[in-house]
């Protein structure tokens, strides 16, 4: 049964490909900065699924130390760009990607 | 059990992923991220990932979704949007292509890992790791002579990310978080003087035409004039405001 089932790296990575693509639908549809935002941290959470995964089948440490690189890059992205999201609202009160159209603040 | 741990935190993990994607109000697809989060940070547990597994929780649920929460109330965007406009035509149907094609290449690499098209099966795959590369399974004895267990993971991380075979990509990853400080404080730092509000009515640029193109040029002084509906009205200061206006 379910109880017996061994767990192989291809649950993970099929896990780790539906959340990539949840992540990357959310990007395609919806229009809030933010959101977007979170829609990519998704697909990061994704590909550190895999590197982890894949570490672990290869008994290999640097999926693992891959993963804390990609969660700093993360991190310093998620800064940035809401720093980036501060900077133009407070000149557009209105949180649209696509009304922001210009490189002006 | 491990099977019924993973069915159990990846529907947790869908499902916050999930909420993340259709849930209208920010704040709520903000907590639905932090469903997320947790739920791969126990598929980290079960993948023997010990110290991840805590950073995961430390650095993205405590600091960046708080981060995001935080920008989510200073700017009052919590506002719902509606998922159905669809601002490019056909918008849906292309996301909807592509994430056929992405979920196809997952379920490629999952066919590939269960070796039915290398038609060598991973349990016979022989894998020597890489000259100097760290081994996650087998005892080992470090500089000093200290024997290793393999289950001390936040040692093995530590040693190795200290290693000279990662110390200069730590390194570099400091460097990268001290300009991302400076350039949050820079970026958000209010600038001198009072700031013009935009005018909000100008299209997205896709569906700009030639008509609102010329709004763009200082010639047609429309939207200048409304513009400096605040202004004093002599004419010398609103030539010399609509100069400085254009020229920006």
């Amino acid at each position: 049964m379910i109880l017996g089932l061994s767990i192989g790296p291809e649950y993970y990575l099929a896990l780790s490909a539906l959340l990539f693509t949840i992540g990357a639908g959310g990007l395609l549809i919806r229009r809030n900065p933010l959101v977007m935002f979170m829609c990519i941290e998704l697909m990061l959470n994704a590909a550190n699924l895999a590197f982890i995964s894949f570490g672990k089948e290869m008994g290999d440490l640097g999926g693992q130390l891959s993963v804390l690189f990609v969660l700093v890059v993360a991190a310093a992205e998620v800064v940035i760009g809401l720093a980036i999201v501060v900077a133009v609202m407070r000149r557009r009160p209105k949180a649209s990607v696509d009304e922001v159209s210009v490189l002006r603040g | 059990m491990e099977a019924v741990v993973f069915f159990i935190a990846a529907g947790v993990t869908l499902a916050g992923a999930c909420g993340v994607v259709l849930l209208k109000n920010p704040v709520h697809a903000a907590l639905s991220l932090v469903g997320t989060l947790f739920g791969v940070a126990i598929h980290f547990i079960n993948l023997e990932a010990y110290f991840l597994a805590a950073v995961q929780v430390i650095v993205y649920a405590g600091a960046i979704v708080i981060l995001f929460l935080f920008v989510i109330m200073l700017l009052g965007v919590d506002r719902a949007e509606s998922i159905r406009a669809e601002p490019i035509i056909g918008q849906r149907h292309l996301a909807l292509l592509a994430l056929v094609a992405l979920l196809t290449f997952g379920v490629l690499i999952g066919v590939a890992s269960k070796g039915e098209v290398t038609g060598v099966p991973p349990q016979e795959a022989t894998y020597t790791p890489l000259e100097g590369g760290l081994s996650i399974d087998e005892a080992r004895q470090d500089d000093t002579g200290n024997t290793i267990a393999p289950k001390e993971n936040i040692r093995e991380v530590g040693r190795s990310l200290f290693s000279t075979r990662y110390v200069f990509a730590l390194e570099i990853t400091a460097l990268l978080l001290t300009i991302a400080v400076i350039g949050a404080v820079v970026l958000t730092r209010r600038p001198k003087g009072e700031l013009e509000p935009i005018p909000d009515d100008d299209p997205p640029s896709i569906m700009r035409n030639d008509e609102n193109n010329a709004d763009l040029h200082p010639t047609s002084s429309d939207d200048d004039e409304s513009l400096l509906e605040t202004e004093p009205s002599e004419s010398e200061t609103s030539s010399a405001e609509e100069s400085g206006v254009s020229g920006e």
